[in-house]
């Protein structure tokens, strides 16, 4: 029994699962990252996600294609990244609220037009054209690797290509540092003769794009391409968590998701031993451990400075 | 002498303020010049319209004689002029050399930035300039004397031909100061280039500048050759009247001891102990002074006193009762008042009438209520009314909300309260913080006057002279570590500043 267990949980499956999960928590905590370094705090990328789930779905029923689902998907996120920035950057308005706004209006209208649309079963029974399947060759036949790494959806490859670019631009580009600046020292950014609000519009463009995306990767993104309502199931928020965690480092942020995304796979795998809504509860309990890991972590630092700045002066 | 920059009749309204009023003035190339004037007087706004944050509302400026027709920093950068700013402008988590270069960063592959380029451009200029400062180092984690460094040397990567300096030595040592003159006179001699210098401290104007333009209520008062001038005639021309500012007339013997602190340990905001093993005591009938940069502990040392901030180990005792674990309230009923230094966040209530700031700590008397509940309006506004009176404030009257008066008489609501608590011992701290001069006499006379009644007073302040002008005796403190005491005239500034910066300690003396 014990061993059916293990060999359940460590299974090329399960790491397969987590390369999966962690896909649209990356992709939102890329986009997560840019706000977060331009000094917005956005708790609204769960209805992003959602709202690029809904749209991704729909474009690629009705236009029949799947990329051009995940095009129409990039092409809303610029829109709902305009939209936040106009209330959080241009009018000044609270951001909590707006991100609080955003998720509950991304609820109520995504069931509302799902509904008007598929009728009351979803998009189940339409077919939703969904990606392909990336087989990798000569890694897809290495044993047990292969099993981990090849057959996902072309989403998990490139979001392994953006994690690194979104690492170049962060901290790499001039644009990258005026972000920065612009969460930073505003002002600072000012005087140097840079407008650091045109900076936190871009940042927020650019989350509505990576949100997008995450949700396309939702609805898109496996073997039948479907919206579900709510499909989004905080991962917005589990994203914002992985921003904080990684303190806004895109590689850091993309390891916190696979951390969520083994915890989610094993939930899954779990459900043949214990209730599925008790496994379910796990990604989001080792959430709220890891983000008190980052609060007693920093206390930690904070003492261990302090006894070494005693030790120096005496 | 070449004209670098004029002002022709310029003037600058604000809703309901001509914070300039028809201002010319010519400066000239390769010259240090010195703008002073109390807070308020227009000098930030003449300098924010030069470095192009303000579009003036009536007039013309000319940059080496050509006419200024676009108001914005990108274009005055591009004009050649530099500012370094009150607050430094600066990202803390940034390396020096990122700072050096942001907005205009050195690039590899047409798209990325090049932060090895960055450090060798930064290591050049400091090569160039003497102004030593490690390129990779981060912000944060360097001195402001080094920070302001960065500062200057931002400017100088932009290509500035002129540079803005908005009181530059308000947060430096004697010692930093003296090296931030020395970088002036280089870059003016070596490199012909044109430094303004806002500031209040007159003895400074003196000391680095070749001519000086004063400044009230809006309107250039006057321009002179340094030269020509000493500083009680600049201090005249400031206020408008004669400044008697020598004279300070302290009377009496020190009697007996009124705050004892023994071996006080103190953490700051972040846990890290701020205070380290801090033992002293003030007498009635004397003022000791705190000298040290901020940061240094003393913020928290008087918070611990005061019972603001926990003591993790030593005892206070204020007029011989144990105050250490008491809460403020128990404190104050001890005998202790308390001038905070942040006078917006802890000295009053800003959104509160002048009359209720007033009162606030004697709201429980009986004379100002009936049965501890009802207040008498009456009561309060003529005793509100008599401090207004007796200490000189000047706003729109007792009812307005004490947020919207000007610094220095928002302070005078502050110390009229808490001086009239009569108190045998007191703590004052930054008593004159953004204060014009003509009001800072008024601080300074009422000081004196409670320390010759017999009051016991701890002062604390960033401005070394007024340590100096007030103190009867003065401790030294670096990182949490009194590192001498000494009487007020048997030492000079400059000597106090190595115990300032902890290059000297009392035992090594």
């Amino acid at each position: 029994m014990h061993n059916t267990i293990w060999s359940t949980i460590f299974s090329a499956g399960t790491f397969n699962q987590m390369f999966r999960s962690a896909t649209p928590v990356a992709l939102a905590a890329l986009g997560g990252l840019m706000t977060e370094h331009a000094g917005i705090m956005n708790i609204g990328m769960d209805g992003m996600i959602l709202m690029g789930a809904f749209v991704g779905a729909v474009a690629s029923y009705f236009l029949a294609s799947a990329f051009l689902g995940v095009l129409a998907a990039v092409l809303f996120g610029v829109l709902i990244g305009l939209f936040f920035a106009l209330f959080t950057v241009k009018l000044k308005s609270d951001e909590f609220i707006i991100g609080c706004a955003l998720n509950t209006f991304a609820m109520g209208v995504t069931a509302f037009l799902s509904r008007e649309i598929f009728g009351l079963s979803g998009t189940s029974g339409y077919a939703v054209p969904s990606l392909p399947v990336v087989r990798i060759p000569l890694i897809r036949s290495i044993p047990f690797v292969g099993d981990i790494l090849s057959g996902h959806s072309v989403f998990v490859y490139a979001t392994w290509v953006l994690v690194l670019l979104m690492w170049l631009f962060v901290y790499r580009t001039p644009v990258g540092l005026w972000i920065r600046a612009a969460g930073e020292s505003p002002e600072t950014l000012r005087t140097a003769g840079k407008n650091p609000e045109r900076m936190k519009w871009i940042a927020s463009i650019l989350c509505g794009v990576f949100c997008g995306l995450a949700g396309a990767h939702l609805s898109l993104g496996y073997l039948n391409g479907s919206f579900v309502e709510g499909m989004s199931a905080s991962r917005g928020y589990i994203a914002f968590a992985c921003v904080i965690f990684a303190a806004a480092n895109p590689p850091k942020a993309y390891l916190a998701a696979l951390m969520f995304g083994f915890f989610d796979a094993l939930g899954l795998r779990l459900q043949n031993y214990i209730s599925s809504d008790l496994t379910g509860t796990i990604p989001y309990l080792i959430t709220i451990v890891m983000m008190v890991y980052v609060v007693v972590s920093a206390q930690k630092r904070r003492e261990r400075l302090a006894r070494q700045q005693l030790l120096k002066l005496e | 002498m070449e004209e670098e920059i004029r002002f022709s009749h310029i003037s600058m309204e604000f809703p309901g303020v001509l914070a300039n009023d028809d201002i010319s003035l010519s400066i000239h190339r390769g010259e240090v010049f010195a703008l002073v004037g109390e807070n308020g007087a227009g000098k930030s706004t003449l300098m924010n319209i030069l470095y192009g944050i303000n579009e003036p509302t009536a007039g013309e400026l000319f940059v080496r004689g050509e006419k200024v027709t676009t108001f914005a920093p990108k274009a005055a950068i591009d004009r050649g002029i530099g500012m370094v700013h009150q607050h430094f402008m600066l990202v803390p988590s940034f390396t020096v050399a990122q700072n050096i270069v942001l907005g205009h960063e050195p690039r590899s592959a047409a798209v990325l930035f090049d932060n090895r380029k960055a450090e060798k451009v930064t290591r050049e200029l400091v090569a160039e300039y003497g102004l030593e400062v490690d390129p990779s180092a981060e912000v944060r984690d360097i001195s402001v004397g080094l920070q302001q460094r960065v500062e200057i040397l931002k400017t100088l990567y932009r290509g500035a031909q002129i540079l803005i300096l908005d009181e530059p030595t308000a947060v430096l040592t004697p010692q930093e100061t003296d090296e931030l003159f020395e970088v002036i006179r280089r870059i003016v001699r070596e490199k012909n280039m044109t430094v303004i210098i806002i500031t209040h401290k007159l003895y400074e104007v003196m000391a680095i500048s070749d001519r000086v333009g004063v400044m009230r209520a809006g309107k250039l008062i006057g321009v002179k050759n340094t030269c020509e001038v000493d500083e009680r005639i600049l201090a005249s021309m400031m206020v408008g009247r004669p400044v008697l500012f020598d004279h300070l007339d302290k009377k009496g013997e020190p009697g007996e001891v009124a705050i004892q602190v023994k071996d006080l340990f103190v953490a700051d905001n972040r846990g890290l102990p701020a205070v380290r093993g801090a033992s002293f005591a003030v007498r009635k009938g004397e003022v000791l002074g705190i000298a040290a940069i901020e940061g240094n502990g003393q913020s928290e040392l008087l918070e611990a006193i005061t019972g603001l901030r926990k003591i993790e180990k030593g005892s206070v005792s204020v007029c011989g009762q144990p105050a250490t674990g008491k809460s403020p309230g128990q404190i104050r009923q001890m005998g202790l008042s308390h001038v905070p230094e942040d006078r917006l966040s802890t000295g009053v209530d800003k959104v509160a009438s002048v009359a209720d700031n007033l009162l606030m700590g004697r709201h429980k008397e009986k004379r100002f209520n009936l049965f501890g509940f009802h207040q008498r309006r009456s009561t309060i506004d003529r005793y509100a009314q008599e401090l207004y009176d007796k200490f000189d404030i000047r706003g729109a009257g007792i009812h307005i909300p004490v947020g919207s008066m000007s610094g220095g008489n928002m302070q005078k609501v502050v110390v009229a309260r808490e001086f009239t608590f009569d108190t045998p011992a007191l703590i004052i701290s930054q008593p004159t913080r953004g204060v014009d001069i003509g009001a800072m006499e008024f601080f300074h006379t009422r000081i004196i006057e409670r320390r010759n009644a017999g009051a016991a007073i701890l002062l604390s302040s960033a401005d070394l002279d007024e340590v100096f002008r007030l103190s009867d005796r003065i401790i030294t403190l670096y990182e949490g570590r009194i590192t001498g005491e000494f009487k007020a005239d048997e030492i000079t500034k400059e000597e106090i500043g190595f115990y300032m910066t902890g290059s000297r300690k009392e035992a090594d003396a």
